[in-house]
């Protein structure tokens, strides 16, 4: 992992196009603005690793759906 | 195209079920070519979306506003330039489903719904930064919210 220092204010630009800059210090946290093009995401980690776990849950099922059906169909 | 599939073996898909996810989706960003098996079943909400490359992988899928009505997501710039997305009824969205072992249980993830621009094909699993919504709604009433996972 590259590892800078920056101040506030300051900015890193990455591949020339993506602009990340330390906006406010405060209290052990830092607010980050980042200019991109349009076609970057941009999701915080704890965001995207969530998605993951829950995605790597959902292929671990045996149910049928025919099951499933009954039960909405209940319940619904 | 013929595909080997989770639940059905070897069956024809036609090439207009296929789906191209650019960036795989999180977890399984390797994975870039999926189908949507509709359910035959109309009266059934539950479908499949499967891995063209890997047989074993296939996620339950469902239509999120059958399920809440009231689902409502704006979808972020990137996602509409990335999928190409030109007309709102080019749109087809699902969310994923979990089923635990007890079914009546089981969640369906709303922040990361399946955003698929039927027109040109391809699909996104978009993660909705700064919503309400999490990964794990009940589909189903539960009797006690509060009770301890």
């Amino acid at each position: 992992m590259l590892i800078l220092t920056r101040k506030k204010g300051e900015s890193i630009i990455v591949d020339g196009k993506i602009e990340i800059r330390v906006m406010e210090l405060e209290d052990g946290r830092v607010r980050i603005g980042i200019e991109a093009p349009k076609d970057i995401d941009i999701v915080r980690k704890e965001l995207y690793e969530r998605v993951g776990e829950e995605n790597m849950a959902a292929v671990r099922h045996e149910h049928r759906l025919e099951d499933m059906k009954k039960l909405f169909k209940g319940n619904n | 195209m013929k595909v080997q599939t989770k639940e059905f073996g070897e069956i024809e898909i036609p090439e207009e079920n296929i789906i191209l996810f650019n960036e795989g989706i999180p977890g399984f960003e390797e994975e870039k070519r999926f189908a949507i098996l509709i359910n035959e079943d109309k009266d059934n909400p539950f479908h499949w979306l499967q891995s063209l490359d890997t047989p074993d992988l296939a996620f339950i899928i469902t239509d999120p506003f059958k399920i809440y009505e009231d689902y409502d997501i704006t979808l972020p710039q990137t996602a509409i330039e990335k999928l190409r997305i030109e007309r709102e009824e080019d749109l087809i969205i699902y969310s994923i489903v979990v089923v635990p072992q007890d079914m009546t249980k089981m969640t369906t993830n709303l922040m990361g719904p399946l955003v698929i621009n039927t027109r040109e094909r391809l699909g996104k699993q978009v993660i909705l930064d700064n919503s309400d919504y999490t990964t794990r709604h009940y589909i189903f009433k539960q009797d006690s919210p509060e009770e301890v996972k």
